[in-house]
């Protein structure tokens, strides 16, 4: 039942990566390549229509860890304080930059929540891509000083930094060269994702540059993620085990590798949809390939004195897993229904569409 | 570890009274919504049509300010509350999550529909969106309610040797006997809410002369709800809410109503007077003999429990706000009526647009019903001190063992000054869409 519930989490969490993912990209995209208002006027567009039911995800996400997994849910969020209340902001922001933009005509006005738009978009793919790299490098669970646990062998508290700034300092903060390289793939991978989504949905006049701004983030990319392969060994001895252990899970890896490897054909390929697809790979085979390296460790212990967090130590009783499933399976039924209902009605380009009026 | 629980508190406070400004308008308005569009389709005047799309334009505004300041509260359940998290969160997580995944989806795909998908749709499949968002705004007050409803009166759970709350009986969750009450309290408070909102944009057209055919039905609506809504608040859901506390939590009922010695003969009701925590006795007071044990009990001598039946620890911490959150409510609710009844007579009269006193009462009474709402949750939240969970978690156990009142202050800091951009952005935005009003746009 714990596993059940831990891919289901893992699937909505996906889910609102990709999806949250395309309007953070576009926030990207918009901060660094539109210049033209026209442009940027669509660009806002092809986020602000979405991005609302998108995070919707994001609390679904967070209810259902609370609910399955609530010694989890307890530790990360209160070991994570400060990133985590400072990515609420940034949602915030986001979000009304979003929102407002439109709402008057003047150019400063604009400006103003363009880059409140931007920026927060550009800050919250660091901010996620850094919460990967600490879950996968683990923390000093049990907050130990000198060989003594502070707290319950459960709980942490991360600094922003730690002055050494290293992944295997005894006392890592949330910021390290390791975490930020980790960071910087999330940057990269929703840029990309994102220029693909505005390339689906509108007509910008930007789109034909991007596919060539496709192209070199992508050489950006595999650089990135070759070094990070280096460094990842170094500071998760243990990360590749699983996959040698249980050799199915190399499709994980490979979904990865598909969406990377097919994007250097981005100006061959013809449908808009498929190059999204692709980036789509991109997401779904980084997320699920390092919580497959994990598994069933959900938060690894830099020490030897705590043992990590598992699918099993923080899950909540048996009994409510499995009612829980039986509602979230009507749910799921309920929520596919929306979606092609919304797809049907929403699908297209959206330039023509009316928006903040 | 004191000023921890302070600003940890505070926080919480902080945060979800800004938030719930926003729900309490859109759970109520959703309804008056399918009012206008379900009105549209049998009678097809336009008017009804206009009146529907330009409310869920205020709708759509609030919406987008309730989800962004309704993701901090999920979230500060762990950043703030962890050590609650981690030993309620297989019981309310359940209710928590399933907000989620009935009423988020459900509200946010369609209120999309709603707004962009009139021509596509028709209108019967127009009016079906629109019923759906009300649905989901709905269900979401329900699944709120169950789980407040769960720390109130704890139904349907074990304990654990390390403490932790085990669900035992998932359908007790829902017929918690505290969740119905509450529920029906809470939404009739909530369409209270959004029916003078209406009155009130109503009075400012007609006074305006602004498109006063538009300014006659909001007003005309919003009376007509506001009444139905302020007397079945009063009773008999806020009655019937009173007597759950009386049962369930008796101290807290004692402290709210202010009642500090124990009167063999009946209790009184208190009207008016200031607590005097020094003395244990209210200044200057105005209280009916007998009349709160005939309401609560139907019997004049029934015999209430005073604050000096419980032990201090039993009674919540901040005796003067509890009992003057559920003052204030009561009272306002009392001139609610009181207003709206007057406007319901003189509509009758047909005097009611013309009546400029009156109008320009209803426009300001605006932030009251606010005030009300937050009070009455004021009420609910004060008065389950000094526990989180009724009688078995208390509050300063549930906070995070990790973060420090530092890093807490710093964060309610940041809250509170992004939370003042946004009120402000949120009042040009409302104000701008009231000004342009309903009269539809030819671009």
């Amino acid at each position: 039942m714990e596993l059940f519930w831990y891919i289901i989490i893992g699937v909505v969490l996906t889910v609102f990566f990709v999806l949250d993912g395309y309007d953070f990209g576009t926030g990207i995209i918009h901060l660094f390549f539109a210049k033209k208002e026209k442009d940027k006027e669509v660009l806002t567009k092809a986020a602000g229509l979405f991005w609302d039911s998108n995070e919707v995800w994001l609390v679904v996400a967070g209810g259902m860890l609370f609910m399955a997994f609530p010694t989890f849910y307890a530790s990360v969020f209160s070991g994570f304080y400060l990133p985590l209340i400072i990515v609420l902001w940034l949602i915030i922001f986001r979000a009304i930059g979003l929102e407002f933009r439109s709402q008057f005509k003047f150019q400063m006005w604009k400006d103003i929540w363009d880059t409140s738009f931007g920026v927060s978009s550009l800050l919250l793919a660091l901010f996620f891509g850094i919460a990967l790299g600490n879950i996968v490098r683990g923390v000093n669970l049990g907050g130990v000083e000198n060989g003594v646990s502070v707290y319950e062998g459960h709980y942490f508290f991360l600094p922003l930094w730690d002055s050494s700034f290293s992944p295997l300092s005894e006392t890592p903060g949330v910021i390290d060269w390791f975490t930020l390289i980790i960071g910087l793939i999330a940057v990269v991978t929703l840029a990309i994702h994102g220029a693909n989504w505005v390339i689906l949905k509108t007509n910008s006049s930007i789109n034909s540059t991007l596919k060539s701004i496709i192209f070199k983030l992508n050489i950006v990319l595999t650089a990135l993620t070759l070094f990070s392969l280096i460094v990842w060994q170094i500071v998760n001895p243990t990360s590749l085990d699983n996959f040698i252990n249980k050799p199915y899970l190399v499709v994980f890896p490979i979904i990865y590798l598909t969406g990377l490897f097919g994007l250097f054909f981005i100006k061959k390929i013809k449908k808009d949809s498929h190059a999204f697809v692709l980036s789509t790979l991109l997401i779904v085979g980084g997320i699920t390939s390092s919580l497959a390296s994990l598994f069933p460790v959900i938060l690894p212990s830099v020490n030897t004195i705590n043992e990590p967090l598992t699918i099993y130590n923080t899950a909540a009783s048996e009994y409510g897993l499995s009612v829980a499933l039986t509602w979230g399976i009507i749910g799921f039924i309920l929520l596919f229904v929306y979606m092609i209902i919304q797809k049907r009605l929403m699908g297209g380009k959206i330039d023509k569409m009316d928006y903040g009026h | 570890m004191e000023d921890m629980l302070f600003y940890d508190r505070l926080q919480f406070a902080f945060t979800i009274t800004f938030h719930y400004i926003f729900p309490q308008l859109t759970m109520g308005l959703s309804l008056l919504i399918v009012y206008f569009k379900g009105t549209y389709l049998r009678n097809k005047i336009e008017k009804y049509n206009d009146a529907a799309k330009f409310f869920m334009k205020i709708f759509a505004i609030n919406f987008t300010m309730g989800v962004v300041t309704g993701i901090p509260m999920e979230f500060q359940f762990g950043t703030n509350w962890a050590k609650f998290s981690e030993l309620t969160g297989g019981i309310i997580g359940q209710t928590l999550a399933m907000e989620g995944m009935f009423s988020f989806f459900l509200e946010s795909s369609f209120l999309a529909l709603f707004i962009f998908g009139e021509k596509l749709m028709g209108q019967k499949l127009h009016f079906v969106t629109g019923f759906l968002v009300f649905l989901g705004s709905w269900a979401s007050g329900w699944f709120i309610l169950a789980t407040n409803a769960w720390m109130q009166h704890p139904v349907g759970y074990e304990i654990l040797d390390n403490g932790k709350f085990v669900l035992q009986n998932f359908s007790a969750l829902f017929s918690n006997p505290w969740l119905l009450p509450a529920f029906l309290h809470n939404q009739l408070a909530s369409v209270v809410t959004s029916s003078f909102v209406m009155a009130s944009i109503g009075a400012f057209y007609i006074l305006r002369n602004k498109q006063p055919e538009y300014g006659k039905l909001f007003l005309k609506t919003g009376v007509i709800f506001g009444l139905i809504s302020s007397i079945l608040v009063a009773f008999p859901t806020g009655d019937w809410n009173a007597k759950n506390v009386a049962k369930y939590q008796p101290a807290s009922f004692a402290a709210m109503e202010g009642i500090f010695e124990t009167e063999e003969t009946g209790a009184e009701i208190v009207l008016i007077g200031q607590p005097n925590m020094v003395e244990k006795k209210l200044d200057n007071k105005i209280a009916v003999p007998n009349i709160l044990s005939f309401l609560t009990y139907q019997e004049w001598h029934k015999q209430i429990p005073g604050m000096d039946q419980f032990k201090k620890e039993e009674l919540p911490d901040n005796i003067p706000a509890l009992y003057y959150s559920y003052h204030i409510m009561v009272g306002l609710g009392t001139i609610f009526i009181g207003v709206m009844a007057l406007a319901l007579f003189f509509l009758w009269r047909k005097k009611l647009y013309t009546l400029k006193p009156l109008l320009w009462t209803i426009m300001f009474l605006v932030p009251f019903p606010y005030i009300a709402n937050i009070t009455g949750w004021y009420t609910a939240e004060l008065g389950r001190q000094p526990y989180l969970v009724y009688g078995l978690l208390k509050t300063s156990e549930g906070i995070s063992p990790t973060v420090s009142s530092g890093n807490t202050l710093f964060t309610l800091l940041g809250f509170v000054a992004l939370y003042m951009l946004l009120g402000l952005l949120f009042l040009v935005l409302v104000g701008k869409t009231i000004h342009q009003g309903p009269k539809p746009q030819t671009h």
